[in-house]
């Protein structure tokens, strides 16, 4: 396994109390395969990758136990050393917002070669013949003479296809992508996934997207993680979960969304609102909202239950779950 | 209304409100069937400027150019496009934020761009707008009940003094908030509600038309559906017009009766849901259908996809001709002397399929590009990949060529339109 979350805990000390962010996510990754993690807003899907990367703001974050390992080396036991350099070559992040992520006074061939002059020992002129190449290979049309520009020169499609090309400058092993298609349109989008997906297969490299968006996960992905309050609720492979969720709450997503290819009549809303961190709903973190939710479901905290040898289940009616279509 | 009126009945009550208020607000006689909302030519240029003292105009940033659609009573008309195209300037000029720089917007068949004074009040009381964010829409310093009845401060007539306390917490109710949460302030609630608040907000003066520009684009998946559900049960309840305008195509679909496709500034498109997903004709449309991600894993090696070469122009650059022709792979020499009109294509004109609908292509064709549940066990052989107007985009993995057929579409744009047109 080329990277392996075992039961992952971080907090936030706030002003308010201690958010439970992080409550126990486990979830693996291979080389060459893409595990989507999917999620609302506020369930932890980008603290555990910045918890991975260790760009994690601490304090007011905090890892409260766990385990992340790294082709089989635990990265909270590393040095912060060895930690940066397994950050900058042999895993990388791509964010939503790339513009924010650019640095906007440096041009984006001056950021590209950077990485080879400090990895690797390059000289400038070296690199920027780097970063020529990789602008090409990520299609940013008349790279050579567009090298010396600055990030706001570049369309918003453009600047991910660049924030991508410094993700793989080195060639890591592992990349985090969290969203990095939302702010783009629809044909944008297309594009940047299409060759998301190209160059991760060339380079046989893990990828762990996170997204909400069930149709970029239907499309690209090989598992899926389903997170909630903070805690993987299921695992699976694509056209499994797809086909028969196990938990109610990934049941509930799915069916809450408008399709593309039929008028439908009301939506399936998933009733209530999403869980306030500072007060976790004991037992299943999901019980308020639930509609299959039984006694048990307040008091105890279903385990993540083996479906069969690659699901997983977080919820004491998983068995009824898939039955119940 | 009382206490005990919750939910449906909440609403059922409003309607009568409703009417009687409608009733006041309509002067003149106007057809049943007509539409409401007649809008042709509408335009909206920004002028660029350069210098400081002496302010020279040195072109312009024509968001919204040319729009022509209409708007039936008890409707709702989507609006799709990508960002920039010009959706929300459109909206803005519907509800007078914006002052359009031509065309007409007929309300009941009378033109209120030259309205103005009382007779503009009365027709801005019926068009109603709900707002994309809901976290920056909302003032944080107004409790909720103000936030709501703050409207009535401009229209009064619609609610004198004493009864606006009773309309804001029935509004609330309509919504599906609890009217008991008038007094506290918009941190205190959710994205979804704060939604509400904001449609309810819409709601308050009575209006006929609505006009919500991405109410759901800033909400979660659940969250989103449980608006989408709102808006879709005032809409029958209060015989509401909806102009809703995303860039989901999904949402888009399950919610309209027509949709309109925009493109730099125009409406290239427009037809019923049916027409326009199972039928499109125009290049643009199919390519934007077939890049939504469908959240069914079987459809993956099925689908063929149309991956778009470049960016879209920039509004203060807009090629001649077809303004699409910078990315349309179909392009010819055609395409860049004349201007597609939006019409019936000639080739559908005598057909009676559902590809008989506005389409403003010279070359307007139908193309399958919505994986179908029945379909996708046989995906359509008539126009495949083999076609060979389909080479310069693959199905699953770009071609290396990089840039668009023309690669500088801003640039050779003036040459092009000297020659051909002059
Ligand atoms: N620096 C921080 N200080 C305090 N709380 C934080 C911080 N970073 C994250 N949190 C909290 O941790 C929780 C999980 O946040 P996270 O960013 O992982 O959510 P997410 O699943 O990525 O959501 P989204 O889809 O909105 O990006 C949130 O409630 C958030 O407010
Ligand atoms: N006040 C203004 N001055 C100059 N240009 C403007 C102004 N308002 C909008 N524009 C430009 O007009 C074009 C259309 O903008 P508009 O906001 O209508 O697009 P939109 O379709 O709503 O996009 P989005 O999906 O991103 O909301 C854009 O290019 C925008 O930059
Ligand atoms: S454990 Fe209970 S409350 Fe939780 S998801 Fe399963 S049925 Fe619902
Ligand atoms: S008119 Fe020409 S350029 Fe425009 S969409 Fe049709 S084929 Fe493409
Ligand atoms: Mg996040
Ligand atoms: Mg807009």
């Amino acid at each position: 396994m080329l990277l392996e979350v075992r039961d992952l805990h971080v907090e936030f000390h706030t002003r308010d109390g201690v958010a439970k962010a992080v409550n126990g996510v486990n979830y693996s990754v291979a080389e060459g395969e893409t595990l989507a993690v999917l999620g609302e807003s506020g369930s932890g899907k980008s603290v555990t990758a910045q918890a991975i990367m260790g760009i994690l703001d601490m304090p007011p974050g905090k890892i409260r136990g766990g385990e992340i390992f790294f082709r089989d080396r635990d990265l909270l036991k590393l040095k912060p050393e060895e930690r940066r350099r397994i950050r900058g070559q042999e895993m990388a992040m791509i964010f939503q917002d790339a513009l924010s992520s650019l640095n906007p006074v440096l041009s984006v061939g001056q950021q590209l070669g950077e990485m080879f002059v400090v990895h690797r020992g390059m000289s400038r002129g070296d690199a920027k013949v780097k970063a020529i190449e990789l602008m090409d290979r990520v299609r940013i049309p008349a790279a050579r003479q567009r090298v010396g520009d600055f990030p706001h020169q570049f369309s918003g499609g453009m600047r991910q296809r660049i924030m991508i090309a410094m993700a793989m400058a080195l060639e890591p092993s592992l990349i985090i992508a969290d969203e990095p298609t939302t702010a783009l349109d629809v044909t944008v989008q297309a594009q940047v996934m299409d060759l998301l997906a190209e160059l991760q297969r060339e380079l046989n490299m893990g990828l762990i997207l996170i997204t909400h968006d069930l149709g970029v996960v239907a499309d690209v992905a090989d598992r899926i993680a389903v997170m909630y309050a903070g805690r993987i609720v299921e695992t699976s492979p694509v056209h499994e979960i797809y086909k028969a969720p196990a938990h109610p709450y990934t049941k509930g997503l799915l069916r809450s969304i408008p399709r593309l290819d039929q008028k439908g009549q009301e939506l399936y809303a998933v009733k209530g609102l999403p869980p306030n961190l500072l007060h976790i709903p004991p037992g299943c973190a999901f019980h308020p909202r639930c509609p299959m939710a039984q006694a048990v479901c307040r008091t105890d905290v279903p385990p993540l239950y083996t479906v069969d040898e690659e699901r997983r289940s977080a919820c004491h009616f998983w068995k009824e779950t898939l039955d119940e279509r | 209304m009382n206490a005990e009126d919750t939910g449906r009945e909440g609403v059922a009550g409003g309607s009568t409100l409703l009417s009687e208020a409608r009733e006041a607000g309509r002067e003149r006689p106007y057809a049943e069937g007509d539409p409401i909302l007649e809008v042709r030519g509408l335009v909206k240029h920004y002028p660029l400027t350069r210098g400081i003292l002496f302010k020279k105009q040195i072109g312009a940033v024509k968001a919204v150019d040319g729009v022509d659609f209409d708007l039936a009573a008890g409707e709702t008309l989507g609006i799709v496009g990508e960002s920039g195209c010009g959706k929300s300037t459109v909206a803005k000029m519907l509800v007078h934020l914006e002052p359009p720089t031509g065309g007409v917007i007929r309300y009941r068949g009378e033109d209120v761009t030259k309205l103005s004074g009382r007779a503009l009040r009365a027709v801005r009381r019926n068009i109603q707008m709900v707002f994309q964010d809901p976290y920056t829409s909302l003032n944080p310093r107004m409790t909720v009940g103000d936030i709501i009845g703050e409207p009535y401060e401009i229209h009064p007539e619609v609610a004198p003094k004493g009864s606006r306390r009773q309309k804001v917490q029935d509004l609330l109710d309509v919504v599906g908030l609890n009217p008991e949460y008038i007094n506290r302030y918009p941190h205190q609630f959710s994205g979804g509600q704060r939604q509400r608040i904001g449609i309810a907000r819409g709601l308050a003066l009575n209006p006929e038309i609505i006009v919500a520009d991405e109410p759901v684009s800033a909400l979660d998946v659940s969250v989103q559906a449980q608006v989408v559900n709102l808006l879709d049960r005032l809409q029958a309840e209060f015989d509401l017009s909806f102009l809703f305008i995303a860039h989901d195509l999904s949402i888009v679909r399950h919610i309209s009766d027509r949709v309109g496709v925009m493109y730099l500034g125009r409406i290239v498109e427009i037809g019923t849901d049916e027409e326009i997903y199972d039928h499109p004709t125009h290049p643009y449309t199919q390519a934007l259908l077939s890049a939504v991600p469908v959240p069914d894993p079987t459809a993956r090696e099925h689908r063929e996809r149309i991956i778009l070469h470049g960016d879209v122009p920039s509004p203060a650059n807009i090629p001649s001709g077809c303004r699409f022709r910078t990315r349309c792979w179909k392009a010819q020499e055609r395409c860049r002397l004349e201007v597609p009109l939006l019409a019936v294509p000639a080739v559908f004109r005598d057909s009676e399929t559902p590809a008989r609908h506005d389409s403003a292509c010279h070359f307007a064709e139908e193309k399958q590009v919505v994986p179908h549940e029945g379909l996708r066990e046989t995906p359509a052989e008539d126009e495949g990949p083999s076609s060979p107007s389909s080479s310069p985009f693959s199905s699953s993995s770009p071609s290396d060529e990089g840039p668009p057929p023309s690669p500088s579409p801003g640039r050779d744009d003036r040459s092009a339109e000297g020659p051909g047109l002059g």
